[in-house]
């Protein structure tokens, strides 16, 4: 059983990441060899596993009465004993769902590190950006992997600290500098919640392998209310981890790294993680309404208002962080309803929007400018670059049969069915959304690609290097889509099937394709590409979005998030107000108290001198013991300054004294 | 003979070569070095020897071995009582690793006014305290310890310290002194207390599991024990000698000081007021746990506050010690096990730090985040790249052991002792979890902004013109041992829990359920 062999999956790029950081820059590509064979490797066995889950799950015939079945694989070795009965784990749980996932990260990992030899080139860096390139696809792989909550958190913060790093791999400048911490600190804030959340299910279940959590909650040995609260707690996380309204703010400005890292961990894979998590743990998100409702409402805000920010970005990579914000809010609300929904689209997204940022990069590196109005008629000078753009911007924009159709729409049909509130708000909301990131996307694809070339030097195209993983990326944009049509006659479902965790929940959530959704949602997204295509036919010197007036304004200002967090409360609240009050509380009272008992007896020591004789105050000093004894030693440190003498008279004391000690004692 | 010998040996050996240094003529002072060198190298390999027979031998691992239980002053029933467990065990070997490494570091400098046969001398006279608190089964023996570490530390301070050094020596000495003369109070009313009139811990064990001690004497020893040890840990809000004596140690003094000498008082806590005063240890739990809440809050706030290094990690150390506190406070042995892995955590990564900073300060001549002014990955990329490191891990990140130490504790915290429980403050203990857990981000604030403002952006004019030396073969030399500890027992955390695990079990099922 090739799955026995998962544990590899990680294993390979954490040795490839020791092994560039070692010898590196030894050799003859500088690590980028070391870094590209391991993730090639970590591709192979990725899809090895992933088929034989495929071969066991797909074609089951499910028993509508005993449901199960699903491929499972959980092989633990004890980390370390905690407690009386509580251990952490290093363990692997092979599903569907971790299947899925080692291939999309695998795959957008080893294109990632083909496209960064050629964008990378002469890097003063270049070793150490490869290095942090396989250590982070170690860190997520060991995320996916694992079979224990602490584990998993560990994978969490690793990819959270390569994030940091590679967000501020340009450390030199003050922006970028300040973009690493706020992504740093930013999911860190939501970090808070998600430790509550392990260490209270950790204590409510006695565990904190997964696999007995799940079960645990299935049973109902949780308190509905400790379980409600700890999957709260855990949404804090993930809406840290995803970028979700209202802590989405690091996301764009993370875009400061390097593009192929953006494409990589910032669109395609760790951002994904907080999505993962909930599917990891969706049958215990499943008991709590409280929980699903607050995924589905938190998923609806961010997928609109993301959307909308989309809107009035004129650097390319930000109208990309920005997308990525909103499809990220469709996969947390989908999560919110169906397991599919969510899984799905977090799959076929990983893919094409990895292979926009790809282009993106590409387009930097032909334009040197982030900025579209210094683009522009790109398409004769880069014709890979604007043929695979295009084919990824159809797959986000939802146009059938391109990939991100047919996992929206899972999104769209499940809100629709699970009704309710919340389940009307996604729909509305998600429509709507559509309109909107056909309109954006529409736009970039005039203003970089249509028109004259307004920038400065001669655009080419980019190397084979760059434009290889862009063509393999483009053609899972078409066609990664197709794994789960909703046809009978292509097998039906496939794709559900593999990621599922219990393949009865197919009895309770029937197969459902309406048409006239789907017809509905294709009109929406026509109708935004007109809108954008009336506008942006001809290149427009005064761009109408910048020009709304105060929706202009605070979409400029990012709904004032940011001056919330950064000026207010981080800069303001905690590093001007709390911090300087605490030192202060700490100098003037706690400390004020110390000093001042010492100077009381210090003054109580030098009156009794005055009145007293050399012989009263001997007895003063060792009637008074501690207190006298500090004015004591003050008094004759100043006086004489020779503290070397009192060092070696006290040494040859000390050193007498514990030697009698010892003697005496046989 | 190896088993009646091992621990004194090893514990007095450095009082031995302390001795030794001491004969050593003042024209040939250089050769204090490599005497220390020898005599903390053989003291490491004892222990490690020590280490190795305890699992090997007999004890399988758990439980008291060495035991050497002598008449010493029998007027007072106290006795030369030493023995080590799985408690004292990774404390000790980490005071005697810790040790050799400063002793190490003194190969590349000591601070003015130099004279290295008294600094290593005192450094000796240290190891055999600190060692020697953490074997000690006898009250006596523990408090003789315990103060031997004071006047070496005094001295440390007080001579090659920075500018404000006799004010923070005489502070330390005289405050840590107050504590633990009240700390010796409660001591003598322990021996009393118990009809058996001895000072051997494992007697005054049994005899509170038996329930020698009524708690209203329990309650009043308490407090006196705890103040002593509380000073010692420091407490929120106990610790203002801290930052003091930190900003103005010599660098190795820093680095025994919170690497080793604040484990002392938390090692009190488990060895001593749990185990002793039980039923006192669950009525001030929740007082315990608030303080140590409120110190890693606290500790954090103060360390945005910070302009200088030295102090800063001062500050991050209440922080830590709150963590560690917490652990006990829950009085579960998960949370036991989590504040000794704090404690061994906290030695590694926070010794480091001071190791790192001593060193940049040893360069700059300043340790003030301003005067540094940034860009030290430019001119002294590795130092640079250490401290990013080092500082990564004091922030807890998984899997570098502060974040076992951390994020257990905050599970014992979750699920503290059923008689915690029982009096109904379950409720405050888990909103404490929350509090704690603000605390990780916190942390992460300072550490990141401390390195934002040091390590990255470019350096000033005259730092680039100095021609700074980057990290020496001794530096590495002593640092190297460390970095690789600190991501070994990171990767492998069963190093720490494995051991302490059984005789933590062993200790608080005897002291809470009798």
């Amino acid at each position: 059983m090739i799955a026995e062999l998962s544990w590899l999956i990680p294993a390979v790029p954490a040795v490839s990441a020791a092994l560039i950081f070692l010898i590196g820059k030894r050799l003859p590509r500088h690590g980028a060899e070391i870094g590209i064979t391991a993730m090639a490797a970590t591709l192979v066995l990725a899809i090895a596993v992933a088929a034989q889950v495929w071969r066991a799950n797909v074609g089951v015939t499910i028993d509508p009465e005993g449901g199960g079945g699903a491929f499972l694989l959980e092989r633990a070795v004890t980390l370390a004993p905690l407690g009386e009965d509580i251990a952490v784990q290093l363990g692997m749980r092979v599903d569907g769902l971790a299947a899925m996932m080692f291939v999309l990260v695998a795959l957008v990992s080893l294109m990632v590190h083909i496209y960064s030899v050629g964008y990378m080139h002469g890097d003063a860096r270049y070793t150490y950006y490869f290095g942090l390139l396989s250590l982070f696809s170690f860190s997520m792989l060991l995320l996916v992997i694992a079979s224990d909550l602490l584990v998993l958190l560990v994978g969490w913060e690793l990819v959270g600290v390569c994030s940091f790093l590679l967000i501020g791999f340009w450390w030199e400048r003050k922006e970028i500098q300040d973009a690493s911490m706020k992504a740093f600190l930013t999911t860190k804030f939501g970090d808070v919640g998600l430790v509550v959340a392990v260490v209270a299910l950790g204590g409510a279940t006695g565990s904190f392998a997964i696999g007995d959590i799940l079960e645990a909650v299935e049973a109902g040995e949780v308190s509905h209310g400790l379980l409600t609260f700890a999957l709260i707690a855990m949404i804090l996380g993930v809406v840290g981890k995803s970028a979700q309204f209202p802590l989405h703010t690091w996301l764009p400005d993370a875009m400061a790294g390097p593009t192929p890292v953006s494409a990589l961990i910032h669109a395609a894979t760790m951002v994904t993680a907080g999505g993962f998590l909930v599917a990891r743990l969706y049958p215990a998100f499943h008991e709590s309404a409280a929980a699903t409702g607050t995924l589905a409402v938190i998923g609806a805000i961010t997928l609109i208002t993301a959307g909308l920010l989309a809107l009035v970005q004129s650097d390319v990579k930000k109208v990309l962080a920005y997308s990525t914000i909103s499809q990220l809010g469709y996969m947390i609300a989908g999560l919110a309803f169906s397991y599919v929904a969510g899984v799905f689209h977090l799959f076929t997204h990983g893919f094409f929007k990895a292979l926009l940022f790809l282009g993106a990069g590409s387009l930097i590196h032909a334009a040197g400018s982030n900025h579209m109005e210094a683009m522009g008629g790109l398409r004769r000078f880069m014709p890979i670059t604007f043929w695979t753009f295009l084919l990824g911007s159809l797959a986000l924009i939802a146009v059938p049969p391109f990939a991100g159709f047919w996992s929206k729409d899972e999104v769209l049909v499940s809100a629709l069915d699970a009704g309710g509130y919340t389940g009307i708000l996604v729909f509305a909301l998600g429509g709507v959304g559509g309109l909107i990131t056909a309109f954006y996307m529409t736009r970039v694809l005039y203003l970089v690609f249509a028109g004259q070339y307004r920038g400065h030097g001669q655009p080419h195209e980019s190397p084979a290097s760059m434009t290889f993983p862009m063509i393999v990326l483009a053609v899972a944009a078409v066609g990664i889509g197709w794994v789960n049509l909703p046809v009978e006659a292509v097998q039906a479902r496939a794709f559900s099937s593999w990621v599922m965790y219990d393949l009865g929940y197919w009895v309770e959530h029937p197969v459902e394709f309406h048409p006239f959704l789907a017809l509905m949602a294709t009109v929406l997204a026509l109708a935004g590409v007109l809108g954008a295509w009336a506008i942006y036919r001809t290149y427009p010197e005064r761009d109408p979005m910048y020009h709304l007036g105060i929706v202009s304004h605070v979409l400029e200002r990012r709904y004032y998030l940011d001056d919330l967090y950064t000026d207010l409360i981080s800069r303001t609240a905690v590093r001007d107000l709390m911090g300087p009050a605490a030192a202060w509380t700490n100098d003037a009272v706690l400390d004020g108290v110390v000093a001042g008992a010492g100077r009381g007896a210090m003054g109580l020591g030098r009156r009794l001198y005055r009145t007293g004789d050399q012989k009263g105050l001997e007895g003063v000093v060792n009637g008074l013991g501690v207190s006298a004894l500090w004015s004591a030693a003050r008094v004759r440190l100043a006086q004489s300054g020779n503290v070397q003498l009192y060092a070696g008279a006290m040494f040859v004391g000390v050193v007498v004294l514990a030697v009698a000690f010892a003697v005496g004692g046989n | 003979m190896w088993e009646s010998a091992a621990l004194s040996v090893t514990v007095f050996l450095p009082l031995v070569g302390a001795a030794a240094i001491a004969l050593i003529p003042h024209a040939k002072e250089r050769s204090a070095k490599p005497v220390a060198l020898a005599v903390t190298l053989a003291t490491f390999a004892l222990s490690l020897l020590i280490l190795a027979s305890y699992y090997l031998g007999p004890a399988g691992g758990q439980g008291r071995a060495f035991i050497v239980d002598v008449e010493w002053i029998p007027v007072i029933g106290a006795g030369y009582r030493v023995a080590i467990d799985g408690i004292s065990m990774p404390l000790f070997v980490l005071t005697n690793l810790l040790t050799l490494l400063c002793v190490v570091y003194c190969f590349h400098h000591i601070e003015p006014p130099g004279r290295p046969r008294a600094f290593l001398g005192l450094i000796l006279l240290l190891q055999t305290g600190m060692a020697g608190t953490f074997v000690a089964f006898d009250l006596i023996l523990f408090f003789v310890f315990w103060e031997l570490v004071l006047v070496p530390m005094y001295f440390l301070i007080g001579i090659w310290g920075g500018p404000h050094r006799e004010y923070a020596a005489v502070k330390f000495f005289l405050y840590t002194m107050f504590g633990s003369m009240i700390m010796l109070v409660g001591f003598i009313a322990l021996y009393f207390g118990a009809g058996a009139e001895t000072f051997s811990m494992v007697e005054l064990s049994q005899a509170a599991a038996g329930g020698e001690y009524g708690i209203v004497f329990q309650r009043l020893v308490f407090l006196a024990i705890f103040l002593g040890l509380a000073i010692k840990v420091p407490m929120w809000p106990f610790h203002t000698w801290l930052p003091d004596a930190h900003t103005e140690a010599p660098t190795v003094g820093s680095v025994l000081l919170a690497g080793i000498m604040l484990k002392m008082g938390t090692y009190g806590f488990v060895r001593i007021a749990v185990p002793m005063l039980p039923e006192a240890a669950v009525d001030y739990a929740p007082f315990l746990a608030v303080l140590a809440v409120i110190a890693i809050l606290y500790g954090a706030l103060c360390c945005m506050a910070q302009t200088d290094l030295k102090r800063l990690i001062a500050f991050s150390s209440v922080g830590h010690m709150g963590f560690v506190m917490l652990g006990i406070a829950a009085l579960t042995t998960a949370g036991v096990n989590a504040a000794i892995f704090g404690m061994v955590a906290h030695g590694l990564i926070t010794g480091m730090l001071f190791f790192v900073v001593g060193s940049l300060k040893h360069r700059y001549h300043t340790s003030t985040i301003a005067d540094i002014g940034g860009g030290v990955l430019q001119t002294t990329p590795r130092i640079g790249a250490i401290l990013t490191f080092v500082a990564i891990a004091s922030l807890g990140l998984p899997p570098l052991p502060g974040f076992w130490g951390e994020v257990v504790a905050l599970y014992a915290a979750f699920n503290p002792a059923e008689a915690i429980v029982d009096a109904g403050l379950l409720g405050l203990f888990r909103v404490l979890v929350v509090f704690g857990a603000i605390g990780t981000l916190l942390t992460a604030g300072y550490f990141l902004t401390m390195l934002q403002r040091v390590t990255m952006g470019t350096p000033p004019r005259r730092w680039v013109d100095a021609g700074l030396q980057d990290v020496s073969p001794i530096e590495l030399g002593a640092w190297t041992p460390l970095l690789v500890t600190t991501v070994v027992v990171g990767l492998v955390p069963l190093l720490v829990f494995g051991i302490t695990r059984p005789d933590v079990s062993r200790i608080l099922t005897t002291a809470l359920t009798g």
